[in-house]
């Protein structure tokens, strides 16, 4: 399988989602 | 205004983390969004110019500024008293404001640690300032880039909670 990181595009996705990941962890904790 | 008011130098160490951040991040988009992907159009001859010229230069740049956002960021956290609880994301402390704070001064210690003890050792091998035997460096160079990727990752959500502090 393909590392996603070798593309540009794939790893600023899941830039995006680690945030939204982050942002409901923010909503959960606090 | 006196000189020693805490509020201006509140304002300044801030001030000074996001102009070091900007440096930072900067280099770190140079490198993925306009070198990585560029280096393979450049005529062979030409292309030993990335590594003898800009990358030492840019790489100078890219640690140094790395360490000086960290630096002013933990004066400003220091400063407003909340790095303790920052630390623990804000646990216990009923406030998201801290928990946000908390996950961008993570994320941006985790890239700070990528450029420090990953991608630096590396590149320094890669680019012959520290002798390694020459089958080697493709697998360090990988090493570094993937590091590299990573933060360009990571940033994206560093950039979300450092910058969206003020909604929570």
């Amino acid at each position: 399988m393909k590392n996603p990181l070798d593309s540009l595009g794939q790893t600023v996705a899941l830039g995006f989602v680690l945030t939204i990941v982050i942002v409901l962890l923010i909503h959960a904790i606090a | 205004m006196e000189l020693v008011d805490i509020t201006w130098w509140n304002f300044c160490f801030r001030w000074l983390h996001i102009l070091s951040g900007i440096m930072w991040i900067g280099h770190l988009y140079y490198f993925n969004f306009t070198q990585t992907p560029t280096v393979p159009k450049i005529p062979a001859e030409l292309r030993p110019a990335i590594p003898r010229f800009i990358m030492p230069e840019a790489l100078w740049w890219f640690r140094w500024s790395a360490m000086s956002t960290i630096v002013f960021g933990l004066l400003l956290a220091l400063m407003n008293g909340y790095l303790g609880q920052a630390i623990i994301l804000g646990i216990g402390s009923h406030s998201a404001h801290i928990t946000d704070i908390g996950f961008g001064m993570w994320l941006g210690t985790i890239m700070w640690a990528n450029v420090w003890f990953i991608i630096w050792p590396n590149q320094q091998k890669v680019l012959g300032m520290v002798e390694v035997p020459a089958d080697q460096r493709p697998r360090l160079a990988r090493i570094a880039g993937l590091a590299s990727r990573v933060n360009t990752l990571l940033s994206i959500p560093m950039v979300y909670c450092m910058a969206g502090v003020h909604f929570y």
